[in-house]
């Protein structure tokens, strides 16, 4: 019996055992539907190293750390996405990420809120949670479905800064006088 | 462009090329002086500077490793990143937020007014007011600060606005848009602001004043600045007398270049212009270079920081328009009666959406965190700048037990944080809190201590050698032809931000050596 195909065989098993995937619709009128092109409603996110059920624990825990409740899954998605990849690079990360969803359970997602943030304030210390907290900080904000859901406007120099759109249109407060402040240049 | 000889032993070396270094580069070759300016970090452009917050970070900051330790909040909330300030041609004025205020008389008499205070190593600047006006008005004349000379004022945006009228209900009367090294209108071959937001990912306009495209291509159309990018010192070296004359450092391949040099500045902002000495110890210099006072290092200052946000019940849209484009300067006086000496400014404040829960919230997860952010619109932001108080065991040092790509020992940055300090930030939190609860904030947040953007006071100028580095001139006490031309030289922070005063005592610095070298002193 040659090696080779058992090899081969092996890394195809490895490989359909650890990829997962996550997926969703977008709901219409939704911040990500405003930005999204009218035909892509749904979404899929292709894991290199965690397991269906794995993403969805981290779907959750990223959900808990920052809930905003009318954000688009698809914006959680991305930061287990980004988990994911990060993991598929770096052994060490992959099994704290392993064994902190595990340690969870593979029924954290179906938890009411209250359990969920019980389960990690217990955790609060550990690595996987750091780590989990830390990147949803980093991904969460910058995708273009929070920009959408905050009303974050984002750069404005391709569009002229925001000189003529509205950096002074407040009225709920009296104008500065112009020796505090300066003229508007036009 | 020149191309200096690496054996051309008439060439100036400048180390760094933000406000101190790329001020310097400008004023010695316009004089005729031949300058190598090396730069650790690579050249970009008003096309080239990222949009996108996590990437322009990435793509500006100085993010080398360190470490860090002391009883600082830093130290617990950012413990890989105890400064933020940058590595690229122009250093840390292309990301800079440009307010560009002057230091008051009293501040640079700091040990006389503010005594002797136990923990503290306070010493006097050996500069006259006087003397440091005279390069004031010339550095805001070349950086085109507002409200100074002929530049207008910056007009007021909604954060502002909000700021502007708390401060009023609260009785402040120097309340304004600040003293901004920002075009409010067209000026120096370069445009106005059109209010983007993104000052820290680098002016696309180029209407903040930075190095990178004001001073450095002025230096290089002298034909005598010889720039090479990607060029990281490692040592600076010495003759048998002492005098330095060559400096060690790493090309862009990793590979090992000495360019010889008739006299070195060194500008890499404080904490690796400490380093830098420190790294070229020698048997002649074991403590490091021009430390024989064992002052290298020490006395690091940061300035008093700190985020305070408003949340109100209608929209402020905080992000568009200059991110700092507003002051409060009534708490700029030394009031023993507050609790603490020394002053500071109440600052105008924005974080773009990516950053804000990165940097400017405080620790936190869940609901009440989220919650912060769910009113990102109606959020309105403050920031302090306040006088931190020197202390000898502040300091920068070699940690050997972390290597950079060199394999060279990484900074470590010690900081505890004196009872002055703490005094200072618990009265401006609550200054700024009133100010917004006077105009009807459903609430208010109070942000970390973010990762030091004003590093000062490593190799602070000293009257007696025995306090500090170099004399006024940022000359080194221990080597006549070995300069200082950054933060590091200011003898104390005061509440100013730093830059303003970093090009003025370079443009001092500048008439000084070049006035010996004609003397044939240099």
């Amino acid at each position: 019996m040659s090696r080779f195909p058992d090899g081969q065989l092996f890394d195809r098993r490895q490989f359909l055992k650890t990829t997962g995937l996550l997926t969703g619709w977008v709901a219409a009128g939704s911040s990500l539907a405003l930005i999204a092109p009218a035909p892509a409603r749904a979404w899929a996110i292709d894991l290199a190293a965690l397991t269906s059920s794995e993403g969805a624990t981290l779907m959750a825990v990223t959900r808990t750390i920052a809930p905003h409740d009318k954000l688009e899954d698809a914006a959680y998605a991305l930061v287990v996405r980004a988990i994911d990849s990060e993991a598929a690079k770096d052994e060490k990360l992959l099994q704290i990420v392993r064994a902190g969803a595990a340690a969870l359970g593979n029924d954290f997602a179906k938890k009411e809120e209250s359990a969920r943030v019980a389960a990690l304030k217990k955790i609060e210390s550990s690595e996987f949670f750091q780590a989990v907290r830390l990147k949803t900080l980093q991904v969460l904000y910058a995708t273009p479905m929070a920009y959408a859901y905050f009303g974050y406007e984002g750069e404005a120099f391709s569009k002229g800064g925001y000189l003529s759109r509205g950096f002074n249109d407040l009225r709920w407060l009296p104008e500065v006088p112009l020796e505090d402040s300066g003229p508007v240049p036009s | 462009m020149a191309a200096i000889d690496f054996k051309d032993e008439s060439a100036v070396v400048i180390v760094g090329s933000g406000a101190g270094g790329g001020t310097l580069a400008h004023e010695l070759t316009r004089r005729g002086i031949k300058v190598v300016l090396l730069e650790a970090g690579k050249r970009q452009s008003l096309d080239s500077f990222s949009q996108v917050p996590g990437e322009a970070f990435t793509q500006l900051t100085w993010l080398d490793p360190r470490t860090q330790s002391g009883d600082w909040g830093v130290a617990r909330d950012f413990p890989t990143l105890p400064a933020w300030h940058c590595k690229t041609v122009g250093g840390t004025t292309v990301h800079w937020t440009a307010s560009a205020p002057r230091l008051r008389p009293w501040e640079l008499r700091a040990h006389t007014t503010y005594g002797n205070i136990a923990g503290t190593s306070l010493v006097d600047w050996p500069i006259a007011y006087d003397e440091l006006e005279k390069y004031y008005k010339i550095a805001e004349l070349r950086m085109g600060v507002t409200r100074r000379n002929d530049m207008p004022g910056l007009p007021a945006s909604n954060n502002f606005k909000v700021m502007y009228a708390g401060a009023k209900k609260l009785g402040y009367k120097q309340v304004h848009t600040g003293h901004m090294a920002i075009n409010s209108v067209a000026a120096d071959g370069r445009g106005y602001c059109i209010q983007q937001g993104f000052c820290v990912q680098g002016c696309k306009m180029g209407a903040k004043w930075s190095t990178l495209y004001t001073e450095i291509p002025d230096a290089e159309e002298t034909g005598n600045l010889d720039l090479r990018i990607e060029s990281t010192a490692t040592r600076i070296e010495h003759d048998s007398q002492g005098r330095v004359n060559a400096v060690v450092y790493r090309d862009r391949e990793g590979k090992e270049q000495r360019q010889k040099a008739r006299l070195v500045c060194v500008a890499g902002n404080a904490i690796e212009t400490a380093r830098l000495l420190l790294l070229s110890e020698s048997a002649k210099y074991p403590r490091g270079l021009a430390n024989s006072s064992d002052q290298v290092g020490r006395n690091y200052c940061h300035q008093i920081t700190g985020f305070v946000w408003g949340i109100f019940d209608k929209p402020i849209y905080s992000w568009r328009g200059a991110t700092l484009a507003g002051v409060v300067e009534d708490e700029v006086v030394n009031n023993p009666e507050r609790g603490f000496v020394g002053g500071y400014r109440i600052e105008l404040l924005a974080l773009d959406l990516p950053t804000l829960p990165l940097v400017g919230l405080p620790y936190g997860w869940g609901r009440d965190f989220a919650s912060v952010l769910d009113n990102y619109r109606n959020l309105a932001g403050l920031f302090i700048n306040g006088e931190d108080l020197p202390r000898a065991d502040n300091r920068i040092t070699l940690n050997s037990n972390v290597k950079d790509a060199f394999g060279l020992p990484v900074a470590n940055v010690h900081v505890d944080e004196h009872a002055n300090d703490r005094a200072m930030r618990k009265h401006a939190q609550g200054q700024m809190s009133k100010m917004y609860e006077a105009i009807g904030a459903k609430r208010v947040v109070l942000g970390p201590v973010p990762p030091a953007t004003h590093n000062l006071c490593t190799a602070r100028m000293s009257a007696d050698p025995r306090d500090g580095v170099t004399n006024a001139w940022g000359q080194t006490h221990d080597v006549k032809n070995l300069f200082i031309s950054d933060g590091s030289v200011l003898s104390t922070p005061g509440a100013a931000n730093p830059t303003l005063t970093i090009v003025a005592l370079a443009l001092r610095q500048a008439d000084y050596i070049s006035s010996q070298m004609k003397a044939g002193k240099l």
